[in-house]
């Protein structure tokens, strides 16, 4: 099988974060690393290539220091890169990014493309999907398992309140791959080592800017939620008191 | 992030004294490459998610985890980067060696038997052994599957390793080293199973040998009950006949001294590192607990003396991160200039790497006692649960102990330091002498107008060659004094050595600020400036009460006035605003929860 794992650096979690001057996004100089539902699609794939044979391609779009998020995958077990470099890609929505990939694998036959299921930093969620309807490709999100079978593959997708749903699919697919479905490897300092080897291509703006349109996603304005305290008394009988109570705690507050 | 320059001229070990130093003369680790990074990010989580875990077990002596992790360790290629890949290693450079020491020193227990192993347990064989002992061990010492020690000191010859009594005879047959003897403290003795052993033949000729524990006659004692690092085995061996075949002769007959004062060279920079590494996890201890602990309504990280405390740890791990990488960083210069398929690499290889013997006793001196303070503290900040068990301040604060006292005493370094220099001086190979009698004529022909400094951390700068003047001046006042007799005098060479130490730190210090604002610009470069300034005005203090105790040894009288008259004006500066930069210091490090540079 030949996978393509789509992968994203985004800002280390626990990095402090600075709006930029026109508060429309953080500033740049933070830590970063890899979005981590995309670390989980990249063990993915190469348990996959493990267990099939194949090849596992990574791709990501961004500026320079996005090379890392490459050599990281290459360490652990890729066998190639692609890096669409250029800090406009930055600022593309999750439809344009897609349009980005698309041209940039349109020389190349993947049976799999796996995703994260979203990303820590804009969490869109549509990256992977949006890709899928560019390719004419079926896909499915929130993926846990994969297996593969004689007509394609089935795969296990979480549900909300504990539900699974299990979905037989044909090649190729696009699945969008959930966080801790599977132990991550460590890079290993050979496979660092040898990763300085691997090839690792390089495609512009330039190469890729015919298949993009304007933006359809915009973010106007970034800030900090200002932390707001009110304090409120319920008065009455104990039975009113408790009514209401559970009444805003249901309609307000929404835990109930 | 921008490129920056990665040093390439190679610099001779001790020159820091007397040559001035450009920043992209010197490796930070700012200058980490993407593998270093890598790399630093496998050993990070790797210590995070298997060794953290894992540390109440190792604690309590379960070995067999020891064993497991070392075996997990090796696999990864964490033990290996110092050998080379003909023998099953990866043959890496020394920046990569301390990145992962750095790391691996999260939990000392484990990290003491890591280092045991893949320091003074391997290297040896790397360095001295025969192309079949090389073949026969080393493949098997990188992945884990056996582990090494290294069997130098006895019950009564630590310090003194080469006046041991263990002895070697030849067998009739000629086949056997026949050994006897004991020794003391031997890390990893309990689960490793290949020693370095040395012992002199025939009683007197000093030599190492390759033993493994299921040789005859060779047998282990019980674990020593020890103040810290308790998850390390330390235990004594006993030789009993044991029998060596005689191809497990390590080096030459009667020249194991070299062996053993190499090996211990060549692997302390990684000390340093693990100090740094470790005062790290302290300070970001401390900063979580006093964030989180109140008292008299506020929390503790409110206060200047605590916030005092925390800037303190974070300006020692700053200056210990500069010495350490400096430090490797000219290692690996030297060490890619050697040919490495040449006849004599081996040779070379060590001889570019004591080239810092210097530098590297520096770092394992003050790394170790950096980190003395900063565990010292963090039970202070913890205050009563400091000093419970319950508490990472407490095993922390046993842990570094050890580190003063192995891989030679800070002591026995600190005469190595200032030795080493003053042979070098004598040779000639450091021109120390000329540069003393320079200063002495440049103070004694009175108040100098002194060259003005310009650029990025000018002060600073000017504030490191007075320093390098302080040291000259207090060494010349005491060659002239006591001449080759010197050597005698340990509380002057202690205190040259101090003078050296801090010397070396505070240029760090500098360069690696300097680099910073060079490249990333001032207010990049917030942090760096004020840690440097809080570490020059430290040791300012520090360098100036050495030289006033070594002038008020060997002057008297006018002569005694005139020297501390100069003393006073070569130690002249401005003081910073240290309370002031350590607030800011501890706003950043507390914001941020962890030891920042941003
Ligand atoms: C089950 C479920 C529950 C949810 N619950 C909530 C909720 O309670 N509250 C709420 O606010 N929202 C919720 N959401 C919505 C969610 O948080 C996000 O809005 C959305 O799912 C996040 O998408 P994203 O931005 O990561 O996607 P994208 O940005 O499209 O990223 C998806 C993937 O695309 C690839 N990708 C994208 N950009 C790049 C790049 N530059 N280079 C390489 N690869 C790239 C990566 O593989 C990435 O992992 C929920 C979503 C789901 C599915
Ligand atoms: C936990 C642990 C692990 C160890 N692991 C190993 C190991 O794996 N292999 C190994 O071979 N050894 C090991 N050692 C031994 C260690 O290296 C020695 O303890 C150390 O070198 C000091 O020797 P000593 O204990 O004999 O002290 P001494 O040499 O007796 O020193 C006592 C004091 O006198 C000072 N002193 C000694 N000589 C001088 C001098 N010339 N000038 C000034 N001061 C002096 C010392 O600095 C020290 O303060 C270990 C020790 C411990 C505690």
């Amino acid at each position: 099988m030949k996978i393509l794992v789509c992968m994203k650096q985004v800002p280390q979690k626990d990095a402090p974060l600075k709006l930029n001057e026109t508060g429309t996004w953080i500033r740049e100089d933070v830590s970063y690393e890899v979005n981590e539902p995309d670390a989980y699609a990249l063990e993915e794939a190469l348990r996959q290539k493990e267990k099939h044979g194949g090849e596992v391609v990574v791709i990501t779009s961004g500026p320079a220091r996005a090379q890392q998020v490459l050599r990281e995958a290459l360490a652990k077990g890729a066998d190639r890169a692609i890096h669409l470099e250029d800090n406009a890609f930055v600022g593309l929505d999750a439809f344009n990014t897609a349009r980005a990939f698309a041209a940039a694998i349109k020389d190349d036959q993947f049976d799999l493309i796996f995703t994260g299921l979203q990303s820590d930093d804009y969490g869109y969620a549509q990256t992977g999907v949006v890709l899928a309807e560019l390719l004419g490709w079926p896909h499915a999100t929130i993926i846990m398992q994969i297996e593969k079978n004689e007509s394609g593959i089935r795969v296990k997708r979480e549900l909300e309140a504990g539900y699974f749903q299990f979905v037989d699919m044909p090649l190729p697919a696009v699945l969008t791959i959930q966080s801790g479905i599977n132990k991550l490897r460590y890079a290993t300092l050979i496979g660092i080592k040898q990763a300085k080897n691997k090839p690792l291509r390089k495609v512009s703006l330039a190469e890729v800017q015919s298949a993009l349109g304007a933006n359809l996603q915009k973010i106007e304005r970034l800030y900090v939620p200002q932390k707001t305290k009110n304090t409120e008394f319920l008065e009455g009988p104990a039975g009113e008191v408790a009514k209401k109570l559970a009444e805003k705690l249901r309609n307000e507050v929404r835990v109930l | 992030m921008a490129t920056t320059a990665i040093p390439k001229t190679k610099v001779s070990g001790g020159s820091f004294l007397l040559e001035e130093r450009r920043p992209e003369e010197v490796f930070t680790p700012e200058d980490f490459t993407e593998q270093h990074q890598l790399i630093g990010q496998t050993a990070e989580e790797f210590a995070v998610n298997e060794i953290i875990p894992n540390a109440e077990k190792i604690e309590h002596k379960d070995f067999s985890v020891t064993r497991d992790l070392l075996k997990k360790a090796g696999e990864l290629g964490l033990s290996s980067v110092e050998i080379p890949e003909a023998y099953g290693g990866l043959d890496m450079d020394k920046v990569t060696a301390a990145v992962i020491a750095d790391h691996i020193a999260k939990y000392a227990g484990f990290a003491t038997s890591w280092g045991g192993h893949t320091g003074i347990g391997t290297l040896p064989i790397v360095y001295f052994g025969t192309e079949e002992q090389k073949k026969k061990y080393l493949p098997r010492l990188a992945t884990g599957e056996i582990v090494g020690a290294y069997a130098l000191s006895e019950s009564t010859s630590g310090s003194d390793a080469l006046n041991c009594r263990a002895r070697a005879t030849l067998s009739p047959d000629g086949k056997h080293y026949i050994l006897n003897g004991e020794k003391m403290w031997i890390t990893n003795a309990g689960f490793a199973d290949l020693f370095t052993v040395f012992a002199k033949v025939d009683g007197e000729k000093f030599t190492a040998f390759l033993v493994e524990k299921t040789f005859p006659g060779f047998s282990i004692g019980a674990e020593e009950h020890k103040m810290g690092i308790r998850g390390s085995s330390t235990c004594a061996i006993i030789l009993n006949d044991c029998k060596v075949p005689v191809e497990n002769l390590l080096g030459d007959i009667g020249k194991g001294h070299i062996i053993a004062f190499n090996i211990l060279n060549v692997g302390r920079f990684k000390l340093g590192a693990m100090c740094v590494g470790g005062a790290r996890v302290s300070l970001e201890n401390s900063i979580g607990y006093a964030k989180q602990r109140k008292a008299f309504g506020k929390v503790i990280a409110d206060f200047g003396l605590v916030r005092e405390k925390l800037a303190n740890m974070a300006v020692g791990v700053y200056t210990g991160e500069s010495m350490v990488y400096r430090t490797v960083g000219m290692m690996d210069v030297a060490l890619s200039e050697v040919d490495k398929s040449g006849a004599d690499a081996i040779k070379e290889i060590r001889k570019a790497i004591e080239e810092y013997a210097v530098e590297c006793s520096i770092i394992k001196v003050w790394g170790s006692e950096m980190i003395d303070y900063v565990v010292d503290e963090t039970v202070q900040i913890y205050g009563g649960y400091g000093f419970v068990e319950e508490y990472p301040a407490e095993r922390a604060y046993r842990d570094a102990r050890i580190n003063r006292i192995f891989e030679g005493t800070n002591e026995i370094n600190r005469l190595i330091i200032t030795g080493f220099l003053l042979k070098r001086a004598m040779s000639g190979q450091l021109p120390l002498m000329p540069a003393i009698k320079k200063l002495m004529d440049e103070v004694l022909s009175g108040p100098s107008v002194g060259e003005e400094v310009e650029g990025p951390l000018a002060e600073e700068r000017k504030l490191v060659a007075q320093a390098k003047k302080l040291g000259l001046f207090a060494a010349g006042s005491a060659t002239q004094k006591y001449m080759q007799a010197i050597q005698d005098q340990q509380e002057v060479m202690g205190a040259i050595a101090d003078m050296t130490i801090e010397t070396y730190a505070m240029e760090s210090a500098v360069l690696r600020a300097q680099k910073i604002v060079e490249r990333d610009g001032d207010s990049a470069a917030m942090l760096p400036i004020a840690m440097t300034r809080v570490y020059l005005s430290q040791a300012m203090e520090k360098i100036e009460a050495g030289a006033r105790r070594i002038i008020a040894a060997v002057a008297e009288g006018d002569m005694l006035r005139t020297q501390l008259a100069i003393l006073r004006r070569l130690a002249k500066y401005e003081p910073f605003n240290t309370i002031g930069l350590r607030q800011q210091i501890a706003q950043k490090v507390i914001e941020r929860g962890k030891y920042t540079l941003v």
